[in-house]
């Protein structure tokens, strides 16, 4: 039990959390949108249909990853270690994208912004994923394919 | 309206922040909340927390505000049935976010953080999103009714 506390971070995850809760509340009081990235990230990419131009979506996704960078320049580097091999990582990023978009929504959307909402196919769709997820963990240990 | 696009662009970048900051953008700490029945971190609960918390007053503040503040109208899902769609694409969704820690905000911020990784599941993803899309217009083709 103490082990677990000695790896998780909680103050900076629920910091870190609040920052998140933020964003998604300026895309929705200021904008009136959603920010679920899997569909931002489809729109900003035109992998809609029929496709959009949409330059607020392409805004949200080019600053996402300049957020973490300045994170990282300014307060600390951010630790950050992939754990499977490259095959799993594509075949792993094919379902996410594939997955998401079938769904119509990932932990952003569904996650953060619809279980907030209280929407029942969040709520639905949260714990599928969650359990989904756990039970690809465990199914990965016991085949040793994780490390 | 330019100071639209600039809401958009800072809320990116907060987002990316909160996730380099709370360790949602590390794979290996996220696959770990996952692993209930081994190392265990549950870090990825306090980071919910959090999200939701603040998101819970955004939501009580969107019922009294006609509408957002720089725009006409709320682009908003309406309310709909948990259908097969819904289902299978959890499942999925889960299969790929357990197999590799990563879900599409982490994946894109890994883009600067490890870019050499983060490229391949970025890439594999977009092809997932593009697939999803030639399926869908095939499926709609035959049943008119599907909605996209």
């Amino acid at each position: 039990m103490i082990e677990i506390w000695n790896r998780a971070q909680p103050l900076q995850g629920f910091i870190g959390g609040a920052m998140i809760g933020a964003a998604c509340t300026l895309m929705l009081l200021l904008l009136g949108r959603i920010a679920g990235i899997s569909g931002l990230l489809a729109r900003a990419c035109q992998l809609t249909r029929p496709p959009t131009f949409d330059l607020l979506a392409i805004a949200f996704i080019f600053g996402l990853p300049l957020g973490a960078f300045i994170i990282d320049l300014i307060i600390k580097p951010v630790e950050v270690i992939y754990p499977n091999n490259n095959l799993i990582l594509v075949l792993a990023g094919l379902l996410v994208g594939f997955g998401a978009r079938l769904g119509s929504g990932c932990t952003s959307g569904h996650g953060v912004c619809g279980v907030s909402r209280l929407s029942p196919r969040s709520l639905f769709a949260t714990g599928i994923f969650m359990l989904s997820g756990i039970v690809t963990v465990a199914f990965m240990h016991k085949f040793g394919i994780a490390s | 309206m330019k100071l639209a696009y600039f809401t958009s662009l800072v809320s990116g970048l907060l987002f990316g922040a909160g996730l380099a900051l709370s360790g949602m953008a590390n794979p290996q700490r996220v696959q770990s909340f996952l692993d209930i029945g081994g190392a265990f971190d549950p870090t990825l609960a306090f980071v919910m927390m959090g999200a939701l918390l603040v998101m819970a007053f955004a939501w009580r503040a969107q019922k009294n505000l006609l509408h957002p503040l720089f725009s006409t109208h709320y682009e908003i899902p309406n309310t709909m049935p948990i259908d097969l769609r819904l289902i299978s694409g959890a499942i999925l969704f889960g299969v790929g976010w357990g197999m590799a820690g990563l879900c599409p905000g982490p994946a894109l911020v890994g883009l600067v953080l490890l870019p050499k990784k983060a490229i391949l599941f970025v890439g594999a993803m977009l092809l997932g999103m593009g697939l999803y899309r030639f399926v869908d217009q095939s499926l709609s083709s035959i049943n008119p009714n599907q909605r996209s």
